[in-house]
């Protein structure tokens, strides 16, 4: 075993231009399978954070007439136990009404929450360039575009009319910006208390929770709906109600995954024609060796370790390229913003996991040579000289 | 003496559409301790013949016998515990490893045997590598010797487990003749320091002279076997 160890190593440094080239094609396959990898799951990240980041990932409202939910503080709980997958839970109180400004009025949707509970769905907080956040009843605050096509500035008062006629003066502490314009441009965020004050609701419109794995969220749908016992219930989770964004999202990841294999296979079948190669190459030296009574099984070896050894080196190269080609890409495509084109998300299991599939490939690629050497016969080579 | 070798109604045929059979019914024996040469024109068997001496090849049919345990119903593994412990092989071409040194090369057959080489072996090929007078070149990879160099580097390499047979064909084919002397003496020297038996083909009459049988092969049969007195 040592044996085959020492002399795979010193075919390999006798070679020294053929182990660095195989090594090379070994690791421009690990560097093409991170880049892409990191690329895709970055893109795939941004795409979820940009679209659900910031959004109830599971909601329960109410069938009943009233479209509230009474006993909110038990379905807060029981949801809350359903699964531990659950990081975010938050009461919501919602209903439409409208705002004049300057001869014209514009419809608003009234979003009532515990704020801090709220915010961790939404991240209110992140996206507050002005102002502060509501600190007692009264208080609110509302989306970009809504105040600029408002006119309206931190610290003045809005005139909400509700759909029942009633008006309602809120004071404006904060603006944000989620960077979704339906939301910019018509939420009203305030306390659950002012919300149901405002929409003369008694009970909450809905509770919404963020789950970690976002396309789990169906699956804990159904722990939640199968936990929670009041009556009328509806648990909805984003996947259900956007089909086709996860349509797009699954083709991306299907994508990844075929180019992903398509370089495996790749670095698999250079590898394995390089070692073949390297086998009738040295066919006289096995053959001298089997002369000479080493074993089938550690001629073999030699070759699995030749394989095992331009695996790690070709991975540890790969890994050094494509986190350089990462960084590369970050540095200097970039958009008028200063920010990268695609955020890269650097994964440091997806990284070693390509490090290892290039090890394992290569020692599977020397199956090949290994059972070529392991048939060899010694006079073979010594009566063809 | 015993007999170390011995073959016994060998035949040996080649091919399986067009046969070609080169050995016929060869019966014949080596006893320990003697250097013997086999002689004989190139196709006559000759080479068949030692290489399913040495279990390179089996025969077709017929019996194998080495230091009296019959070799060729042995398998594969045993045959390469056989052939690294009991025979040592000396090729026309050299054959020794270009990526290794001289010293490495000659340590080989040791290290298939023993991976750790202790003390008294390396101290044993220094001093087999000093017997073939290749002290000086001991350190230099194999390509960085003349031919004569390797070919001696090839005698200790198959001496370093000190074997009881030594199977060599045409050692000495590609030397020069002053070389071949140096070479043949050497062979001599081995062959009285450690009892070792040689069995050896060559084309070369002079030498052949000089050993203590010599076995002519001829069409895949032994045409003439003479001892010399003093050794038989």
């Amino acid at each position: 075993m040592r044996l085959a160890f020492s002399i795979a190593l010193r075919f390999l440094k006798s070679g020294k231009g053929q182990t660095i080239l195989i090594a090379l094609g070994i690791s421009v396959g690990v560097a093409v399978q991170i880049f892409i990898g990191s690329l895709i799951q970055g893109l795939q990240i941004s795409l979820i954070n940009t679209t659900i980041g910031s959004s109830s990932h599971i909601t329960i409202t109410s069938e009943n007439d009233s479209k509230t939910i009474k006993n909110w503080e038990r379905t807060m709980y029981e949801s809350a136990i359903s699964s531990p997958n659950i990081t975010y839970i938050s009461p919501s109180i919602d209903g439409p009404a409208s705002i004049n400004y300057d001869n014209e009025s514009a419809s608003v949707l009234i979003r009532g929450f515990l704020l801090e509970d709220g915010d961790k769905i939404y991240k209110f907080k992140d996206n507050l360039y002005e102002g502060r956040f509501p600190a007692k009843t009264g208080e609110a605050m509302i989306g970009k575009d809504l105040a600029i096509k408002s006119n309206t500035r931190v610290d003045d008062d809005i005139s909400l009319i509700t759909t029942s006629g009633r008006v309602y003066r809120i004071k404006i502490t904060g603006l944000f910006d989620l960077g979704v314009s339906s939301v910019n441009d018509s939420w009203i965020v305030t306390d659950l208390e002012t919300a149901g004050d405002i929409l003369s609701i008694d009970g909450i419109s809905s509770v919404e929770m963020q789950v970690d794995e976002v396309f789990a969220a169906d699956s804990i749908a159904k722990d939640v709906q199968y936990t929670v016992s009041g009556e009328d219930l509806k648990v909805d989770n984003w996947k259900d109600l956007n089909a086709s964004l996860l349509s797009g999202l699954n083709g991306q990841s299907v994508s990844s995954y075929m180019i992903q294999v398509f370089v495996l296979v790749s670095v698999l079948l250079g590898i394995s024609s390089v070692l073949a190669i390297s086998v009738v190459q040295r066919s006289k030296q096995i053959g001298i060796l089997k002369a000479m009574g080493i074993k089938d099984k550690d001629a073999s070896l030699i070759f699995v370790f030749q394989g095992l050894m331009l695996g790690v080196l070709g991975a540890i190269l790969g890994v050094g390229l494509g986190i350089g080609l990462l960084k590369m890409f970050t540095t200097f495509a970039l958009n008028p913003d200063g920010k990268p084109v695609v955020p890269i998300y650097l994964n440091g299991g997806f990284v070693g996991l390509s490090g290892l599939f290039a090890v394992l490939t290569s020692s599977i690629a020397s199956l090949i040579p290994a059972r070529i050497t392991s048939r060899l016969n010694p006079i073979e080579v010594i009566k063809n000289g | 003496m015993g007999n170390i070798v011995e073959l016994k109604n060998i035949n040996k045929i080649f091919g399986e559409k067009i046969q070609t059979q080169v050995l016929f019914d060869i019966n014949i024996a080596f006893e320990e301790n003697t250097f013997n040469s086999i002689i004989g024109e190139s196709g006559s068997g000759k080479s068949t013949m030692l290489n399913i001496m040495g279990t390179l090849d089996k025969p077709t049919s017929g019996e194998v016998y080495i230091g009296g345990k019959r070799t060729d119903t042995l398998n594969k593994e045993d045959l390469a515990v056989l052939r690294n412990q009991i025979i040592g092989f000396i090729f026309q071409f050299h054959y020794l490893l270009p990526e290794f040194t001289a010293k490495e090369n000659v340590l080989m057959p040791y290290r298939i045997k023993n991976y750790k080489v202790p003390k008294e072996i390396d101290q044993w090929a220094d001093e087999l590598l000093n017997f073939v007078g290749l002290s000086k070149v001991a350190n230099n990879k194999a390509t960085n010797m003349s031919g004569g160099q390797q070919q001696r580097a090839a005698i200790a390499r198959a001496l370093i487990n000190k074997p009881r047979i030594i199977l060599a064909d045409e050692p000495t084919g590609n030397l020069d003749s002053e070389t071949t002397e140096n070479v043949y003496s050497i062979l001599r020297n081995i062959n009285a320091d450690f009892n070792t038996t040689f069995i050896i083909i060559t084309h070369d009459q002079r030498i052949a002279e000089k050993t203590d049988r010599i076995v002519e092969v001829k069409d895949g049969k032994i045409n003439l076997d003479v001892r010399k007195a003093e050794k038989y």
